[in-house]
C-alpha cells in the first residue's frame, strides 16, 4: 500500500555486526518515492552493507527496515516479493554466464512474474533498446565489454519493473571510457522518476541527479543533505577530509 | 621528441609460417628428436611399440583359431585346434561358442531375443539422452517408457511372454540395469544431498546429509553389498523380502549418490557468490534459483569429475559378483569354467574388457564433446 506520504524505504536505527565488527551503527534513513539518494564514504565504511540490507542480501540484527511499507523479516515468501520489487545492480555485474543476454533479461519476468515468454522477450528488447544494446541480445555475457555487461545488468533489473533500484558502485569495475555509457543510462533512468539508492564515488553524477547525498563513515551516517550543501559547505571534519581526498584523487 | 623521421614499409602478409617451424617435420624435430638422448628414447620406444603391435596382430589375427569342429562322437565341440595353437594364437572359438552365455547369462536360451532387444533399448536410450535436442521434460517420459519396456521384456509374464524369474537374468543386461538405474536414481539424490549439505539455515537437514555422506563414504562398497544381501533380509519381516537384485541396486544407489553429491558440492562451492546474490536479488525462490541459475552452472563446472565417477561406477557394478548376481563379469567367469574352455580365459576376459571399454570410452568422449560445446557458449 503505497501512498504519497509513505517512504519507499525506511531504515530505523539499524545495527549490524560481522562477528565482532560493528558495521552499521544506528543507521536511520528514509527514501521517499521517486527520490534519488547517493551514498558515499570511505572504503569499509559500510556502504555496501547498508544497501545490501535493503533487499536482505545481508541480514540486520537490530532495528527495522521497511521497503514499500513491508518490514523485512525471516518470512521468505514476503521477502521474495519485496526482492522482485527492488532491482539491484552490482559492482561485478553478476550476469548469468550460461544464459544469453536476452535470457538473462527474461528469466525473472518469466519465472517470478509468470509472464508469457513472448511478452517477456518483447519487454526485454524494449529495455535493451533503452540501454542501447538491442543488437547483443543473442550473445552471451562473456562476449560483451564491461560497460555493455553493466548496462545489461541494469536492463535485467528493469525488466522486473521494480519500484526501487539499488546500485552498489556500478561503475568502479569499469575502464574510464565505459563509465560514461553506464552513467548516461543511470541518468536517463533517474530522469524517468525511478526511486534510486546509489553507492558511488562519481561526484559529477551525484551533483547531476541526486536529491540527497548521504555520507557514511565507520558504519554511521555522519552527514546528509543536497549535493550542493554537502560539496560546497560540508559541516563535519570527516566529510571535509573525505572530500579533499576524493578531489585529490581526481 | 626526436627529429629523425622513420619511414614505415608495410610487412607483406604470408598465409603460412615456414614449414620447418610449423609442419609435421618441425613437430617431430621439436618433440621426438630434440637431442641425442631424446632421439635414442624415441627409437627404443618405437622398436618396442612395433614389436608389440606385430606380436599382437600375429596372436590375435594371423595365428588365431576362429572356429573348432564338433566332435561327432560326443556332439560337443572339439577344442584340439585351440590347444595346439595355445601360446601362439588366440582361440576365438571360445567366444564364438559362448558369446550368448556371456552376454545373457542363464537367461533361457530360447528367450534370449528378449534380452537382446533390451540391450538395443538401452543403447537407444543412451543415444537419445546424449542428444541435447532431447534435453526437455519429455526425456523423463522416454526414460520411464523405455525402462518399463525393459523390465516387461526381462520379466515377461504378460503379453504371452514367458515369465523369467529374476535369478535367471544375467550378463550385460544386468550390468546395464545396475549401472543405468543406479546412476539415474543416484543423481537426483546426490543433487539434493549436495544442496542439503550446504543448507546452513537448516541445521537438521545439513546434519543428516553430513552423516549420510560420511557413513557411506567410510565403508567399502563390497561391505555395503554384503549387508544388502545377507544382513538386510534378517531385519525384514517374513514375506516382505525385496529380491536380491533390487537390494544390490539400492546399495549401489546409496553408494553412488554420496560420491556424486561430493562432486556436485564442489561445483556449488566453485560458483562465485555473486551468482547466488544476483538470483536472490531478482526475487527467485530457492528452488528456482538452484534449478535455473546455480545447478546448470555448477554441473557444467564438474562434468569431468562427474563423468569420472560415472565411469568408476559402471565398472564397480561388477562387484555384485561376490553376492552371486549374474552380471557381465560373472557370466564371463562362469563361461570359462566350462571344462572344454578352461584354458582359454584370456580371450574371454579380453572380450569383457572390450565391452567395458566401449561403454567407458564412449562416456569419456561424450563428456569431452559436452565440455567443448559448453565452453563455446560460456566464454569468460
Ligand atoms: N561478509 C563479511 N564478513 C565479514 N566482514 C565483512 C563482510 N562484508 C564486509 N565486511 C566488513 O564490513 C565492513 C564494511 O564493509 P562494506 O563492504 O559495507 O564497506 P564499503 O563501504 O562498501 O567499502 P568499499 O567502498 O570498499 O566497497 C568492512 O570493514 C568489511 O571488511
Ligand atoms: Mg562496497
Amino acid at each position: 500500500m503505497s501512498n504519497g506520504t509513505q517512504p519507499a524505504i525506511q531504515l530505523d536505527k539499524v545495527n549490524k555486526w560481522f562477528g565482532q565488527l560493528h558495521v552499521l551503527r544506528d543507521v536511520s534513513l528514509e527514501v521517499a518515492t521517486g527520490e534519488k539518494v547517493v551514498v558515499c564514504g570511505p572504503s569499509g565504511s559500510g556502504k555496501s552493507t547498508l544497501i545490501r540490507c535493503i533487499n536482505r542480501l545481508e541480514v540486520h540484527q537490530e532495528g527495522r527496515i521497511l521497503v514499500d511499507g513491508t518490514e523485512l523479516t525471516d518470512d521468505t515468501r514476503a521477502l521474495d516479493t519485496i526482492r522482485s520489487e527492488v532491482g539491484m545492480v552490482f559492482q561485478s555485474f553478476n550476469l548469468f554466464p550460461h544464459l544469453t543476454i536476452l535470457e538473462n533479461c527474461t528469466l525473472a519476468p518469466i519465472w517470478v512474474r509468470k509472464m508469457p515468454k513472448a511478452e517477456a522477450e518483447a519487454l526485454a528488447m524494449e529495455f535493451l533498446t533503452r540501454v542501447k544494446i538491442p543488437e547483443q541480445a543473442k550473445k552471451y555475457p562473456g562476449q560483451l565489454s564491461g560497460g555493455q555487461q553493466q548496462r545489461v545488468a541494469i536492463a535485467r533489473a528493469l525488466c522486473m519493473r521494480p519500484k526501487i533500484m539499488l546500485f552498489d558502485e556500478p561503475t568502479s569495475a569499469l575502464d574510464p571510457e565505459m563509465i560514461k555509457e553506464v552513467l548516461d543510462t543511470m541518468i536517463e533512468l533517474a530522469d524517468s522518476g525511478m526511486t534510486m539508492v546509489c553507492v558511488t564515488h562519481e561526484m559529477g553524477f551525484a551533483r547531476q541527479v541526486a536529491d540527497r547525498v548521504v555520507f557514511m563513515d565507520r558504519g554511521e551516517v555522519v552527514e546528509s543533505g543536497t549535493p550542493t550543501e554537502m560539496f560546497e559547505t560540508p559541516q563535519t571534519d570527516r566529510l571535509k577530509l573525505f572530500l579533499s581526498q576524493i578531489l585529490r584523487g581526481h | 621528441m626526436s627529429t629523425t623521421t622513420t619511414t614505415h614499409t608495410p610487412v607483406p602478409e604470408r598465409s603460412q609460417p615456414p614449414l620447418l617451424v610449423a609442419g609435421p617435420i618441425a613437430w617431430m624435430r621439436a618433440n621426438l628428436f630434440s637431442s641425442v638422448w631424446s632421439s635414442l628414447v624415441t627409437l627404443a620406444l618405437a622398436y618396442f611399440l612395433i614389436k608389440f603391435t606385430v606380436g599382437l596382430i600375429d596372436w590375435a589375427f594371423l595365428k588365431s583359431v576362429w572356429t573348432v569342429p564338433t566332435d561327432p562322437a560326443t556332439g560337443k565341440l572339439n577344442p584340439d585346434a585351440c590347444r595346439q595353437a595355445k601360446g601362439e594364437g588366440a582361440c576365438w572359438a571360445v567366444i564364438w561358442d559362448k558369446y550368448r552365455f556371456i552376454l545373457f547369462g542363464r537367461y533361457p536360451f530360447d528367450e534370449q531375443w528378449r534380452a537382446a532387444i533390451v540391450l538395443v533399448l538401452f543403447l537407444g536410450l543412451f543415444i537419445v539422452s546424449a542428444m541435447r535436442r532431447f534435453w526437455r521434460p519429455v526425456l523423463a517420459l522416454i526414460w520411464v517408457a523405455v525402462l518399463t519396456a525393459i523390465f516387461t521384456l526381462m520379466w515377461g509374464g504378460v503379453f504371452g511372454l514367458r515369465y523369467v524369474a529374476q535369478d535367471e537374468w544375467g550378463g550385460l543386461p544386468i550390468t546395464l540395469i545396475l549401472s543405468t538405474f543406479g546412476l539415474a536414481c543416484a543423481f537426483p539424490i546426490a543433487v539434493l544431498v549436495a544442496l542439503g549439505r550446504r543448507a546452513t539455515n537448516l541445521p537438521a537437514v545439513k546434519l543428516i546429509c553430513v552423516i549420510y555422506i560420511e557413513v557411506i563414504r567410510g565403508v567399502p562398497l563390497i561391505s555395503l553389498l554384503f549387508m544388502a544381501s545377507v544382513m538386510f533380509p534378517l531385519f525384514m519381516p517374513v514375506g516382505l523380502n525385496p529380491d536380491k537384485l533390487l537390494r544390490a541396486q539400492i546399495a549401489i544407489i546409496l553408494f553412488a549418490a554420496v560420491y556424486l553429491a561430493e562432486v556436485i558440492r564442489g561445483g556449488l562451492q566453485a560458483l562465485p557468490k555473486g551468482q547466488y546474490e544476483a538470483a536472490d536479488a531478482l526475487g527467485l525462490s530457492y528452488w528456482k534459483k538452484m534449478g535455473l541459475i546455480i545447478l546448470p552452472q555448477a554441473l557444467r563446472l564438474v562434468i569431468p569429475p562427474l563423468v569420472n565417477t560415472f565411469i568408476g561406477f559402471f565398472k564397480d557394478t561388477s562387484l555384485v559378483l561376490i553376492i552371486g548376481i549374474f552380471d557381465l563379469l560373472t557370466s564371463g567367469k562362469v563361461a570359462v569354467a566350462d571344462p572344454i574352455w578352461q584354458a582359454f580365459s584370456t580371450e574371454v576376459y579380453i572380450m569383457l574388457g572390450l565391452i567395458y571399454f566401449c561403454f567407458c570410452f564412449s562416456m569419456a568422449r561424450y563428456s569431452q564433446s559436452l565440455e567443448r560445446e559448453f565452453s563455446k557458449s560460456v566464454r569468460r
